[in-house]
């Protein structure tokens, strides 16, 4: 009887949690920035988008060299070393552009959103500001929503470029693979709405669901230290598995029904 | 009776299965200092926010300025929090903001207020606290009572009607719980405000204040004049007052006997 009320009990509170959830993002997507909080927005996007450059360039570098250095091995044995360049291009275009950098985001920018929000409320920044009658969802999530949003594609795309380049120093400047041919093939397969908008499209998706995991976690996490951790902790994880979840679905309508 | 600014009436707050407030009812004087002591842990704070409405009451009710707290509308609910302010326990300073921006702050959100006026009223504002010279430190650079005075000066940078302070003097050193206790007076007549004080310091609350309303058990156990209020005859009253560790309010959490905790049976 006892476990039948917990697993009532449990269903519940797990409904509530979905539906407080969904409200905190709607009420987010509404409070669309004003002029006033654009500058609080782009202030966001500095934090969350350029200053998570560094591990987005470098990671897209290294990503690219190991994947041309391992298509190449394949590639030359059947003298196919020309397609070189489109694989790599697909490859992080369709898929390890929008997902790796959604599961670097959500290392980088989710956790820290997820702690900072947390220590806010900890600190009681956040009721003070409800009593100084500011409304939070706008003053704090808002502009940190929309510049997740905004940022995650743009740091997908430079991964993307990056990557490229990358394949391109190790297959043509390493391995000697022809520079024309890298270009050109990469040039004639790829193919602007299949590839690039829909890798634009599943990074978009990601940024949303990245963001408001950790918002949602941080504003309703138990502001004591180990709350937080535990709050930051499970942004990770949850965007982490959610993003490759979404990945295999999005894979799926845009590609696996031709 | 003079015209009170909040009126709680027959109040019932309960979290999950605790009971907080049992039928609670008090009156907040308009111009006066209400203090509100109590053991720690009875939910003080917990009051405060029920009266700023960022907690809603089982039953009962809670009027600010006749409106009552619960029932209006989110866009009307903030607009009532413009006029009143809560200076919190932590001081709850902005902390990536200078002490300026901070006093600074409300002011932008809610006034369209030009930069240079805005400077004029912060630092009028810091000036009453004694913090003008501290106006470019980053909260992390205050000492606790300094937190708090900077917190004191956003609080009343709107110049609200009603000002809950939430324990002001818990953790200060005897200067700093001085500086507190003769600002919270001075700011109360000077900006003609009405002040909450929750606290357990018995000393320096019952120096200030105009009426005092002691809490325990869920209830309100004593009420008057700090005059009325030292020579009360209530056991509970008494024990509180003179700080005894046993009495009506017991020293023990509720546990089984100890003899039988001990050797078993």
């Amino acid at each position: 009887m006892q476990k039948l009320i917990n697993l009532g009990r449990g269903t519940l509170d797990y409904i509530a949690a979905i539906g407080s959830a969904s409200m905190m993002l709607f009420g987010a997507l509404f409070a669309f920035p004003t002029w006033k909080n654009t500058r609080l927005m782009v202030h966001q996007m500095y934090v969350v988008g350029v200053q998570s450059l560094l591990i987005i360039i470098v990671s897209g570098l290294f990503i690219g060299m190991v994947m041309a250095l391992q298509g190449y091995t394949i590639l030359v044995s059947y003298g196919a070393e020309g397609s070189l360049g489109p694989m790599v291009a697909l490859s992080l275009l369709r898929e390890l552009g929008p997902v790796v950098t959604a599961l670097l985001f959500a290392g980088r920018a989710g956790s820290a959103l997820t702690a900072e929000i947390g220590l806010m409320k900890a600190t009681e920044q956040l009721s003070s500001l409800e009593m100084m009658a500011v409304d939070p969802l706008r003053r704090v999530l808002s502009p940190r929503f929309w510049a997740g949003v905004y940022s995650m594609p743009m740091l997908a795309l430079i991964f993307s470029a990056v990557g490229i380049l990358g394949g391109h120093l190790v297959g043509v400047d390493w391995l000697g693979v022809d520079s024309g041919s890298y270009w050109s093939i990469m040039q004639s397969t790829v193919e602007w709405n299949e590839d690039v908008v829909n890798g634009v499209i599943k990074a978009l998706v990601f940024a949303l669901v990245v963001v408001w995991i950790a918002l949602y976690k941080g504003y309703h996490c138990i502001p004591t230290s180990e709350g937080i951790s535990k709050a930051t902790t499970e942004t990770v994880v949850y965007s982490s598995l959610t993003i490759l979840g979404l990945d295999f679905v999005l894979t799926a309508l845009m590609f696996g029904i031709s | 009776m003079a015209e009170s600014i909040v009126t709680v009436d027959k109040m019932h707050f309960s979290r999950g299965e605790r009971v907080i407030y049992d039928d609670i009812s008090l009156n907040v004087r308009k111009g006066a200092i209400t203090a509100i002591m109590g053991p720690s842990g009875i939910g003080k704070t917990t009051l405060l926010k029920l009266i700023g409405g960022q907690l809603a009451p089982d039953s009962g009710s809670v009027l600010f300025q006749g409106s009552n707290v619960h029932k209006v509308s989110r866009h009307k609910l903030y607009e009532l929090r413009r006029r009143m302010s809560m200076l919190f326990q932590s001081g709850a300073l902005f902390t990536n903001m200078t002490v300026f921006d901070n006093v600074a702050f409300p002011l932008r959100e809610h006034t369209h207020l030009n930069e240079d006026i805005i400077r004029t009223i912060v630092y009028l504002k810091l000036e009453a606290v004694g913090l003008r010279g501290a106006y470019d430190l980053m909260p992390s650079e205050l000492s606790g009572g300094m937190a708090r005075r900077a917190a004191l000066a956003r609080a009343i940078a709107l110049d609200p009607d009603l000002i809950m302070y939430d324990e002001p003097f818990a953790g200060q050193d005897p200067i700093s719980m001085g500086v507190l206790v003769s600002l919270i007076k001075s700011l109360n007549k000077a900006l003609n405000l009405t002040s909450i004080v929750v606290t357990h310091d018995v000393t320096e609350v019952l120096s200030i204040a105009d009426y005092v309303y002691i809490l325990a058990n869920k209830k309100i156990i004593g009420e008057g004049t700090p005059n009325e209020i030292r020579q009360s005859d209530s056991d509970l009253v008494q024990q509180f007052l003179e700080g005894k560790a046993d009495g009506p309010v017991p020293f023990h959490y509720p546990a089984q006997d100890l003899r039988t905790a001990l050797i078993g049976e």
